[in-house]
């Protein structure tokens, strides 16, 4: 038995998402008595690897085979799979992101498993095994029990603490069988950024709204990013109005985001934007109307014009970190 | 070429959310049932395509796994114009037993596109567009948010983290959209929702499937203290409360 991980890399470099998945299927490995292997796809030094091992990964199977550099569904599904019959996985965790998404539901159907997606935990037992997740968009939990014997989870990002655990982590090369017939789609084009930080895998966030007043104001945005070493977003009518681009834009219909921390500057707060941030550990909201909604979900408040209040907030940050 | 949309039925977005039967039931009094918003902007993005005439569409059919409840769903999509339905009639009762209704129902019928939104608001599960595509052992590609008929070839934005990729992919396959495949979910008009009437609604009996979960309770979230409020002439406070309070800077 096992409890295997799917990890993601970023240019060679293990995303935050992957440590915290990996120290959460080493506690579930410790509750089952059993051990945690990582899977790793791409082009990753054996010392990058290695860092799994820190986080409780009994080892590590790696495949670098060229043809996985573009995800492609149908042949990742198959080598989890083939992973996972190697170390007769009972227990299969994915990140609840965009690869995680695209996979655990297939993997699941392939293994025969029942699926928990979005779970926020560690399960609450596993006799029954029962996982506690988010519905209704975070206006409720759910405890699911999941009756397969193979069990399939996608975990809610920044929702379990990346731990120290070293284990031995072991890389072993693992070439899994490829059916050519797999590779349906042709990437024609790709546009990455580079060297900022990635809104989906952010600890801090800060993200403007129609209060920002323009386009011409994110300055003050940036910078308050850059001081927290933050990722930028925006609300719905900001990315509407071509103030941002729409992949900044979070909210029920744009990007979910679980952040520690989340700065709200100009957004009154509607249901559909505390939807795709309401996993967020503590928000503050900066809002002209002391009665917007914003107030009532948020953990700290600031009434007040967020162009002069941003400009404050990075003084006493500098201040704070000299 | 043949476009099917699956729908889901859930509460309305400003749906309050309650429970009954100590925790057990979601409870439906006075609750409105819409298009899952996700599945609407993946049928208003096949009638896009439809209508241009490059694209070579000539049918737009949605599917919803439900009970005789979810009709009115339904003929609101026939009233955005979709051209048909078929509604399986069983009470979904998880992602695997959806999806292999609707694998069941539809196998023979050679869609060319399938597309399902990215998640529903009701389970948040993003389960049953993968399931599907595992199931029919189709090509899938997740995290769409554009979808394009260029000279006879269908060109996909797939959103990845920090970017996006533009790639090509040949029919048959399945489509998970998200935010950015079309811009507003398109309204039904008047002429629109009498022609729904006369639309065909196809009913097909479910197939006997276990589900592989089962909801035991929910739980609302816990009440949180109220907004701790910090004057605006005093930011510095703030910056104070995050580090030494809330210890997330």
């Amino acid at each position: 038995m096992s409890v295997l991980v799917f990890t993601e890399n970023w240019d060679g470099k293990f995303k935050k998402s992957s440590f915290e998945l990996v120290s959460y299927a080493s506690k579930i490995a410790e509750m089952l008595n059993t051990s945690t292997v990582a899977l790793s796809i791409g082009n990753v030094t054996e010392d990058e690897l290695k860092n799994l091992g820190k986080h409780g990964a009994d080892k590590i199977l790696s495949v670098t085979d060229e043809r996985f550099n573009y995800l492609e569904n149908q042949a990742y599904t198959s080598v989890i799979a083939q992973a996972a019959a190697k170390e007769s996985a009972s227990v299969l965790v994915f990140a609840n992101n965009n690869m995680g998404k695209a996979l655990a539901p297939r993997v699941a159907v392939k293994m025969n498993a029942g699926l928990g997606a979005g779970v926020d935990q560690l399960p609450k037992s596993t006799e029954p095994f029962t996982i506690h997740k988010k519905v209704y968009s975070g206006n409720a939990f759910g405890n699911v029990i999941i009756k397969t014997d193979v069990k399939v989870l996608t975990l809610m990002q920044n929702s379990f603490m990346i731990v120290e655990n070293q284990k031995d982590g072991a890389v072993e090369t693992f070439a899994p069988e490829v059916n050519e017939a797999h590779f349906k789609t042709k990437v024609k084009d790709v546009a990455k950024q580079t060297g900022q930080i990635i809104l989906t895998d952010a600890e801090i966030v800060v993200s403007g709204g129609r209060g920002m007043k323009g386009a011409e104001n994110w300055g003050a945005i940036e910078e308050l990013a850059e001081v927290l070493g933050a990722a930028t977003a925006c609300s719905r009518p900001v990315s509407d109005e071509g103030w941002r681009p729409h992949n900044e834009h979070t909210g029920q219909t744009g990007k979910i985001i679980a952040p520690n921390l989340y700065i709200a500057a100009g957004i009154s707060g509607a249901i559909q934007h505390i939807a795709g941030v309401s996993g967020t550990k503590c928000l503050v909201a900066i809002n002209t109307d002391k009665d917007a909604p914003i107030f009532e979900v948020a953990d700290y408040g600031i009434v007040g014009d967020a162009l002069k209040v941003l400009p404050e907030l990075v003084a006493g940050i500098k201040e704070l970190k000299s | 070429m043949k476009i099917l949309i699956c729908l889901s039925n859930v509460p309305d977005t400003t749906t309050k959310i309650k429970f009954t039967d100590d925790n057990t039931k979601f409870d439906e009094t006075g609750v409105q049932w819409v298009i899952n918003p996700w599945d609407e902007l993946a049928l208003t993005r096949a009638l896009e395509l439809k209508e241009d005439a490059g694209a070579n569409v000539e049918k737009v059919t949605v599917i919803n796994v439900g009970l005789a409840n979810t009709e009115p769903t339904i003929r609101k999509a026939l009233a955005i114009g979709a051209d048909d339905a078929i509604r399986v009639n069983a009470e979904p009762k998880d992602a695997f037993f959806v999806a292999s209704q609707i694998a069941n129902a539809i196998k023979d019928q050679g869609f060319d596109i399938i597309i399902n939104g990215i998640e529903s608001s009701d389970f948040n599960g993003s389960a049953v567009g993968g399931m599907l595509a595992e199931m029919l052992d189709l090509p899938s590609v997740s995290a769409v948010s554009a979808m394009k008929v260029e000279n006879g070839a269908i060109v996909i934005d797939r959103e990845i983290d920090g970017g996006k990729e533009v790639l090509s992919i040949e029919t048959p396959f399945l489509a998970v959209v998200q935010k950015g495949i079309a811009l507003e979910p398109r309204i039904a008009a008047m002429r629109g929702i009498m022609m729904a009437r006369k639309k065909p609604l196809t009913i097909i009996e479910a197939v006997d499937v276990q589900a592989m979960t089962d909801f035991v309770a929910y739980e609302m979230p816990q009440p949180k203290p109220p907004c701790k409020m910090v004057d605006a002439d005093n930011v510095k406070d703030l910056v104070n409360l995050l580090h030494n309070e809330a210890k997330v800077i």
